[in-house]
């Protein structure tokens, strides 16, 4: 294995120029380095002027989004020996504006997660007297996947329809809005559906895939929006057959 | 809640100096799952051709026997032969990718447990060659 | 007026890419190559006459020739508004597609319908 590897970042200061470039910066190889590790030597030693986020460096906390070589990958679970020889290309994700180098603005997704309602919605709040809601296992199996969600961000850079139509509500806030309607704690299933139900909802999906294919925590988006999706349809049917009876 | 967010085109906080990429009109050209799947929607056209087909061949078994040896004699030209040969292919594809993709939409559960997406699958498979089975022994026994 | 029965174009869209990948490839086989280039033995028009003669043959042909345009027709749409951007021209895409599909159904019907 060689010593050395390029990193090809790329920078966008605004107050000096108007696109991104790229800057290559020749850091020394370990095998045991994540491209998050790299980041940071260069930050350290090299340019300290270099922007990116970061914050738990195992995977768990959803900052450190970027694109490796073009992918969407957590920088602190991307090891450099899986890019080698390089350059190894690191961009910001894809689809958000960028603010600089490789911070992107997430506002857009914030926004639309709490339009989802990501929580338990209920018709009557259970009092306290009447103690916790019992789960059985086989319930919390039904929505666990999609809870594993870390808001990183990558199904949101893997998405051509995202791209292409940046009102489109998204993989990860569709998957967790999904979480909370298999939860059998949740009573809000109709609340959401009208959200889903407009032309950036659900039905914009084309199950290009790719979001699940990123995914670092196996959430597969994409299944849970074609569940949703027939379970929009069905609910629709009914609706339709029975105008009387509500969820 | 006393508000409500609405869709709002101008999806981000606007700020002149964040830079915003533009998505390029080849963008399914730039890796090989965007370019799998725009292969794969394209087959859609295909599927229609095929229906078409199969309303024209109708149309001429109405229309008597004449009309129908009119048409069993076009399906032999050349360009009908590519035409189904590469439609065939891209039927195919659609058939095979729809197969792989149904668990994904449909999760059916049994005792409790999720079945797996294999067994979905092989059921579909399963399914598919007894149908097509019935099919042609209905169009080939004569 | 689309957004209200969009789940409906997706129901549609999804039997009609079931009836595709289940029957199409055997029927495109048959009668697009193995029968034009004598593979097979093609059927006589008499017999094909005879199951034409029944219902049910022609409730299935409708279905084989309906549900497939339907399940295009969706496709195609967001193929044309994603892959080429064309997103100005949403409405008239959408009713050519459908309109392509409702037309091709209600020729499927009269044909099927009018055979004695």
């Amino acid at each position: 294995m060689p010593s050395t590897v390029a990193l090809s970042v790329a920078r966008y200061r605004p107050e000096q120029e108007s696109e991104p470039t790229f800057q290559t910066y020749e850091i020394p190889f370990r095998k045991d380095w994540v491209v998050l590790d790299a980041l940071n030597y260069v930050k350290d030693t090299m340019d300290g002027s270099l922007s990116y986020r970061w914050s738990c460096r195992m995977g768990v906390c959803g900052s450190c989004g970027m694109k490796v070589n073009g992918t969407p990958k957590l920088t602190c679970a991307t090891f450099l020996s899986e890019h080698m020889p390089g350059p190894i290309r690191i961009e910001p994700l894809d689809n958000f504006p960028v603010v600089r180098d490789l911070v992107v603005d997430l506002t857009d997704f914030v926004r639309k997660l709490k339009q989802v309602k990501p929580w338990i919605v209920r018709k009557e709040e259970k009092p306290l007297a009447e103690g916790e809601y019992l789960q059985t296992p086989a319930e919390l199996e039904a929505y666990k996947q999609f809870s594993m969600c870390i808001n990183c961000m990558l199904c949101y850079s893997a998405c051509p329809i995202y791209g292409l139509e940046p009102s489109f509500i998204g993989p990860a806030a569709i998957a967790l809005a999904q979480r909370y309607n298999l939860d059998s704690r949740d009573q809000g299933a109709s609340e959401r559906l009208k959200l889903m139900s407009e032309d950036d909802g659900i039905w914009q999906c084309t199950f290009v895939g790719e979001c699940t294919e990123v995914c670092p925590k196996h959430v597969d988006p994409a299944g849970a929006i074609q569940q949703y999706k027939l379970s929009g349809a069905t609910q629709w049917v009914k609706s339709l057959l029975l105008p009387w009876g509500t969820r | 809640m006393g508000y409500t967010v609405k869709a709002d085109p101008h999806y981000t906080l606007y700020h002149p100096r964040w830079y915003r990429r533009r998505m390029s009109v080849w963008w399914w050209l730039h890796n090989r799952a965007y370019a799998f799947f725009v292969l794969r929607e394209i087959t859609s056209v295909f599927v229609a051709f095929t229906a078409l087909l199969y309303l024209w061949q109708i149309r001429a078994l109405i229309q008597g026997p004449q009309a129908y040896e009119q048409f069993l004699a076009r399906l032999k030209t050349p360009l009908f032969l590519t035409l189904d040969t590469v439609a065939f292919l891209f039927v195919l594809f659609h058939a095979i990718t729809w197969f792989n993709l149904t668990p994904k939409a449909m999760v059916v559960r049994m005792g409790g447990k999720r079945v797996p997406d294999w067994a979905i699958i092989g059921v579909n498979y399963a399914a598919w060659i007894v149908l097509s089975g019935a099919v042609a022994f209905l169009l080939l026994r004569g | 007026m689309l957004k209200r029965i969009t789940p409906l174009l997706w129901l549609l869209f999804s039997a009609g890419g079931t009836v595709a990948a289940f029957f199409l490839p055997v029927h495109l086989l048959l009668t697009g190559l193995a029968f034009p280039l004598g593979w097979l033995e093609a059927p006589r028009y008499e017999i094909l006459q005879r199951l034409l003669a029944h219902p049910v043959t022609r409730l299935y042909l409708f279905v084989l020739v309906s549900l497939p345009l339907f399940h295009w027709a969706h496709r195609f749409r967001y193929t044309l508004y994603d892959g080429l951007q064309l997103k100005h021209l949403t409405v008239l895409i959408a009713v050519l597609c459908y309109g392509t599909a409702l037309a091709g159904t209600a020729m499927a019907a009269y044909l099927l319908w009018s055979i004695p």
